[in-house]
């Protein structure tokens, strides 16, 4: 992959380097030619590899002093809270920083979106993606589970409930998923097994995330193809390393507002009473980064349309590098498309929020219609718009708008048009 | 197809088919207990069954148990309820069922059913919803007198555990 092949200075290195060649492996990373152009949307790889360590290093942490039993857990956090030396900082650090990694995680894949990241030939890149995306749901969902409140207990029984919803096997997948009849101490202690395997699962696929990013590089905002290394490229280092640092510390001042002066605000003050299988609480709520989804769940009247849906929410994401049909990436250049990508996150906010409510009233029809416009987005909208749409004209290389006088698109468009 | 070639094609396929079948077969034996192992264990299955008194309990009153970790309703209905119960036209039940096979002959005041709504598995509360049964607030399920669903997105009925009368005072439950 190196463009220039790589040979270590020292002759240990050369040694070392021609037996397991990690110089070779550094000397790519550091010199790996990428876009000049890269604004701070594109920092939040950056930003996720940050998060995952973070909640790897803090759940480590927290294994050591959280009991994994139905009758202990409970007590266990509370002890973790109280007791445990900085148990306090650590818990919320991890408890907020997954919050602070699917917020990260939803900016990264607009963004995808939104310059067309996940076309050829990146569509592996966008895969993998979403499979980490789906492993980190499953490890948030668990992690949730862990500390045995009311909403662990019930937030785990209304989801492993979902897969009682396939036909004929439903109830033995359930029953099998819990160990038990019910939620109960087997599933807590699987879960927390599972929840502990599933981080190293997400930071293999990252690898192959990066790997996959490697082989064609990175887009940029114009979303043009550019040779590498030319001048429209800058060395990773240290270029885009300082400002991915930059924005990385632009983000842990919000991590850290969360983690010191609102600790709870992301979480449910129901999960601070113990479970108790007898009685369901009130308004039951998932976190509110599945909110959507739970709300496109609701919005259908029958158990098994409902759940296949809401998954299928997901997966159609895996196919949407070929259900855009346009050639263009950047949605710069794509006025209509450009449109209905706002129309998309006005939805999905939508859903999120309607997802918190109960679900009767204008909240379900408000559900039913944001359901049915997201299907539309992807069906729909998106493979006619790709045929239909006049893109407007795309610059030749990332230096041309600058050296045209300006980095301004519309005015790299007017000198297109004189040509 | 000729005569030779017919001849190495087979021997071969054969060497393959056979160790490609009990490679699948081993590799099968192998995975089977590693799945099993996570469904319930003889301690759950050993929980199967549980006594309750039910001589407290007066008429249009309940009580809420646990059974195999589940809540389990026990409701003795007054007369009246037992007739709105039964004069229901099975036409209007999305998961038709006669009241009368939802409890024991001679024992129609006892209402005995998993307190778990067939949606996604809350407890419904009770004496709550448009039927004067029971109304599951995670996602709006109502049930009548008999345990049925009426509205919402629930699939069935309320689940009849199996059960059983030991003397006037105690049922057994599993």
């Amino acid at each position: 992959m190196s463009e220039k092949e790589y040979v270590p200075k020292s002759k240990a290195g050369k040694w070392f380097n021609d037996r397991l060649p990690l110089l070779s492996l550094a000397s790519h990373l550091t010199d790996y030619p990428t876009p000049k152009n890269l604004n701070y949307w594109w920092t939040f790889g950056g930003i996720l590899t940050f998060c995952l360590l973070t909640q790897i290093i803090t759940g480590i942490v927290l294994a050591m002093h959280y009991v994994a039993h139905a009758d202990l857990a409970f007590a266990s956090v509370e002890h973790i809270m109280r007791d445990v030396n900085y148990g306090w900082l650590i818990r919320y650090i991890h408890s907020n920083g997954a919050s602070m990694f699917f917020l990260a995680v939803y900016i990264h894949i607009f963004r995808s979106l939104f310059y067309g990241s996940y076309k050829s030939p990146r569509e592996i890149i966008w895969i993998i993606g979403l499979m980490i995306y789906l492993l980190m749901m499953a490890a948030a969902f668990m992690g949730y589970v862990l500390p045995w409140g009311q909403m662990s207990f019930w937030g785990a029984t209304v989801i492993t409930n979902l897969f009682s919803a396939i036909p004929l096997v439903g109830d033995s997948i359930t029953t099998w998923l819990w160990g038990a009849y019910s939620v109960d101490n087997p599933t807590l202690t699987r879960f927390f097994s599972l929840h502990y395997l599933i981080p190293f699962l997400i930071l293999g696929l990252v690898v192959l995330h990066i790997w996959a990013l490697h082989i064609p590089g990175n887009n940029n905002p114009v979303g043009i193809d550019i040779k590498k290394p030319s001048k429209d490229t800058v060395p990773f280092h240290p270029y885009i390393t300082i400002k991915d640092a930059f924005a990385l510390l632009l983000f842990s001042i919000i991590f850290a507002g969360f983690v010191f002066f609102a600790p709870n605000v992301l979480g449910h003050s129901d999960n601070y009473i113990q479970a108790n299988p007898m009685v369901t609480p009130a308004h039951i709520v998932p976190e509110w980064y599945l909110l959507p989804f739970y709300a496109i769940l609701r919005s259908v009247p029958d158990k098994l349309g409902g759940v296949i849906l809401m998954f299928g929410a997901i997966f159609i994401l895996f196919v949407l590098p070929w259900l855009d049909t346009s050639k263009v990436r950047s949605s710069v250049y794509r006025p209509i498309y450009r449109q209905f990508f706002w129309i998309l996150i006005v939805d999905v906010l939508v859903l999120g929020y309607v997802g918190a409510m109960p679900a009767e009233g204008i909240y379900l029809v408000l559900a039913r219609v944001g359901t049915v416009y997201y299907f539309l987005h992807f069906i729909v909208i998106l493979p006619v718009v790709g045929y239909f749409e006049k893109t407007e004209p795309v610059p030749l290389s990332i230096s041309e708008p600058v050296l045209s006088g300006s980095a301004d698109y519309s005015m790299a468009k007017k000198d297109n048009e004189k040509i | 197809m000729d005569k030779s070639e017919k001849k190495t094609t087979t021997r071969r396929d054969f060497l393959f088919t056979t160790s490609y079948t009990v490679g699948a077969v081993g590799l099968g034996a192998v995975i089977w207990p590693l799945i099993d192992q996570m469904n319930p264990d003889k301690a759950q299955k050993a929980l199967a069954t549980t006594e309750v008194d039910i001589s407290q309990i007066e008429p249009g009153k309940s009580i809420t148990v646990l059974w195999r970790g589940k809540p389990v309703f026990l409701k003795r209905r007054t007369q009246e309820e037992i007739l709105e119960a039964r004069s229901v036209s099975l036409t209007d039940l999305p998961h038709p069922e006669k009241d009368e096979e939802r409890v024991k002959s001679g024992k129609d005041e006892w209402l005995v059913m998993l307190g778990v709504c067939t949606h996604l598995g809350c407890v419904p509360l009770s004496n709550k919803g448009d039927y004067k049964g029971w109304f599951c607030p995670c996602h709006g399920s109502h049930y009548d007198l008999s345990g049925r669903i009426r509205k919402g997105p629930a699939p069935k009925n309320m689940e009849i555990p199996k059960y059983e009368f030991v003397d006037a005072n105690t049922i057994k439950i599993g």
